[in-house]
């Protein structure tokens, strides 16, 4: 399944709307639960990304860092992680899965080691949160080798300058941060302050899948969806959170939460 | 191994991408903070050199933390151990009670410079928070301290000293409750709010340039010594300084003026608490707060957890710079436990005036130990570089009194 992810965006394109994609933590907030929720809502997801959980998570919100310390909780480790993704790519062979995680897991794992493993278990991209440009060079291109998308992030701090080099750098899709914040808070700008921060990346390389995320919510979604694609991430978060309190099955509300976030863009 | 430059200050010997012998440190942050700390560093390369901003320094380093702290020899422990000179630069002595007074000072100054309203800190055994609250109602800068819950209710009067000097402390709840879970959410305070917050990290850890900040400011403590040690000895003698290691601030500022020295000359001697002691049970390099470091991990690699009696060393990472001095050989480490440093605490104290806080009184267990092995003539000084006030509770839950 070579270049799903682009393909995930042709689809969409296709289809007058932007790609949809998850957030949620592997491991959240059992192994099989994890795998449960993704296979259930990825029938209304193009685009589906695995947070590898870590204990240190420097940009993450309450909402994520709650999935992450659940998922920790019950014993999610690398090895699982890798294997789960196997489990759902046979499933699910053509829906793009992305890894989104901090560099010192894969630091501790070993780089060319942890993309040998994304490749064979089927992953299509990765997100390396604090590995940024022009630090992640290198491990791009090991990424671009192995056919593996790496996904540059920008951010409203970004300078013009900056951005073009990142875009030059960047594979098929980057990932644009509506806010400054970490993930998960409410939207500080207005919608129009994020679409404009959108057309400047757009107008430098109109061909890139640039997605929006960090505080979207059922909410704010409709508003956004003139994007290539959306990332909603601390919303299902926190829907996971809510469910197990309330003693509910997250599989179904979680699905039902992206149905409604699908409807939404459709 | 990796090789020092001379004449190269310590803080500057990185390469472009900020990593010490291609292997410490470097810029692991998310893309927000990347323009902030950029800014920031070109502000802090300008300032540094900038004659009026060094004045203005040194002035609030005379006037504002009363000047040079003490430098005298502890003649009573000389005479029990019976071997080395031991000598006393008793940093505690600084208003702000600790080596944190420097840096907390200079980031306000800092944030001062850069137009910003705003500082966030972390903090684990309360002295930078409480000397960065200090600092900012000093400049009128509006001031969040971030710490574990844990160490709120073990430095209770270090927390209460922040408030007083009308800083919010946001208490921490996650992982620990302790420095290491304060470090993380004060860096998420800053990624959401870096376009109006500076951001003074506690220790020489994080990112490039805040370890740099840090140690540029606590070096003020061996330019001291260097002097205090010439007016003595009329000369630097033969010398082993022995340092407490958390992050490290305080051994960088204190060895920073003898890095160029050999090691025969001027040996450099870290202690760090033994169930937190990255540096000195060959932990593995990681990724923790921006910076790859010697830094405790589990088999996973998510960061460990560590204990100590001490909020102030109960963290699982070293600064850089540390890793540095490490594999260059310049330095050495080692490791003491909360019975040891008790017990240093009760002899100090029974023998001579000062009265250590918690981490600094492993530097003195590290002192004790090696005294007597030594000779007349081998001068071993010691950061005295906490006041142990803040630790009286605990001193009484532990040894049953807190001396006068
Ligand atoms: C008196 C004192 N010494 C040492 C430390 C450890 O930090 P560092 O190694 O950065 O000096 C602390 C930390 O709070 C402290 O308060």
């Amino acid at each position: 399944m070579k270049n799903s992810i682009n393909n995930a965006f042709k689809i969409a394109k296709s289809e007058n709307r932007p790609a949809l994609i998850s957030y949620t933590v592997c491991g959240d907030n059992t192994k099989d639960k994890s795998l449960q929720i993704l296979n259930s809502m990825s029938e209304d997801l193009d685009i589906a990304e695995w947070g590898i959980p870590h204990n240190c998570p420097t940009a993450d919100g309450k909402d994520i860092q709650n999935s992450s310390y659940r998922a920790l909780q019950n014993g999610i480790r690398l090895s699982d992680i890798f294997s789960l993704v196997k489990k759902f790519k046979k499933t699910k062979p053509s829906k793009p899965i992305i890894l989104m995680g901090y560099y010192q897991m894969i630091f501790n794992f070993g780089e060319k080691k942890f993309i040998q493993k994304c490749k064979a278990s089927g992953v299509d991209g990765l997100i390396v949160v604090d590995l940024s440009f022009p630090d992640n060079k290198n491990f791009a291109k090991l990424c671009k080798k192995n056919s593996i998308c790496f996904v540059q992030l920008i951010a409203p701090t970004t300078t013009v300058k900056r951005m073009k080099e990142i875009i030059k750098s960047s594979h098929e899709m980057i990932y644009m941060i509506s806010t400054i914040s970490t993930t998960g808070s409410a939207l500080k700008y207005s919608i129009k302050r994020i679409i404009k921060n959108y057309n400047v990346i757009k107008r430098i390389k109109p061909s890139k899948n640039v997605v929006i995320g960090f505080g979207i919510t059922e909410k704010t979604i409709s508003n956004l969806r003139s994007a290539d694609g959306l990332v909603v991430g601390s919303a299902i978060c926190r829907e996971i959170t809510r469910s197990l309190k309330d003693r509910q099955n997250p599989v179904t509300n979680v699905s039902k939460l992206v149905r409604k976030l699908k409807n939404k863009i459709i | 191994m990796i090789k020092l430059k001379k004449k190269t200050p310590l803080i500057d010997q990185h390469n472009k991408f900020g990593f010490y012998g291609n292997k410490f440190g470097g810029n692991y942050c998310a893309e927000t903070m990347r323009k902030p700390i950029e800014d920031l560093s070109k502000l802090f390369e300008k300032l540094r050199k900038d004659r009026k901003f060094l004045k203005k320094r040194d002035h609030y380093f005379k006037h504002y933390l009363g000047g040079e702290t003490p430098f005298f020899k502890l003649e009573n422990l000389t005479k029990h151990l019976g071997g080395a000179q031991i000598w006393c630069k008793d940093v505690s002595a600084i208003n702000g009670d600790a080596h944190k007074a420097y840096h907390a000072t200079v980031n306000a100054l800092i944030c001062k410079e850069s137009g910003k309203r705003y500082i966030a800190g972390d903090t684990g055994a309360g002295m930078f928070g409480k000397n960065l609250a200090m600092a900012a109602k000093k400049m009128n800068l509006k001031c969040k301290i971030f710490m574990g819950t844990k160490d709120i209710s073990r430095q209770a009067p270090n927390v209460k000293f922040m408030r007083n000097a009308g800083a919010e402390v946001v208490p921490v709840n996650s992982g620990s409750k302790t420095l290491v879970d304060a470090v993380s959410e004060c860096m998420r305070h800053y990624v959401s709010n870096c376009d109006n917050t500076h951001l003074a990290v506690g220790s020489a850890i994080g990112c490039n340039i805040f370890l740099k900040i840090c140690a540029w400011s606590t070096s003020q403590i061996s330019r001291e010594l260097k002097k205090q040690l010439i007016k003595e000895f009329g000369e630097i003698p033969k010398l082993k300084l022995i340092n407490v290691i958390g992050g490290g601030s305080s051994a960088l500022g204190f060895w920073n003026e003898f890095i160029d020295y050999d090691k025969k000359h001027v040996e450099l001697i870290g202690v760090e608490a033994k169930y937190a002691a990255p540096l000195s049970t060959n932990a593995k390099v990681a990724i923790l707060h921006g910076a790859a470091q010697y830094c405790l991990t589990d088999k996973e690699g998510q960061i460990a957890e560590t204990h100590s009696l001490s909020a102030g060393l109960d963290y699982p990472g070293s600064s850089p710079l540390h890793g540095l001095l490490k594999d260059s050989g310049r330095a050495r480490y080692t490791n003491a436990s909360d019975k040891e440093a008790l017990a240093a605490f009760k002899l100090i104290t029974k023998l001579e005036d000062i009265r250590p806080s918690l981490e600094p009184a492993h530097a003195w267990s590290e002192c004790i130990r090696l005294a007597p092995k030594l000779k007349k003539s081998d001068v071993l000084v010691v950061n005295n570089c906490g006041k142990g006030y803040k630790d009286k509770k605990i001193y009484i839950e532990q040894l049953g009194y807190y001396p006068k």
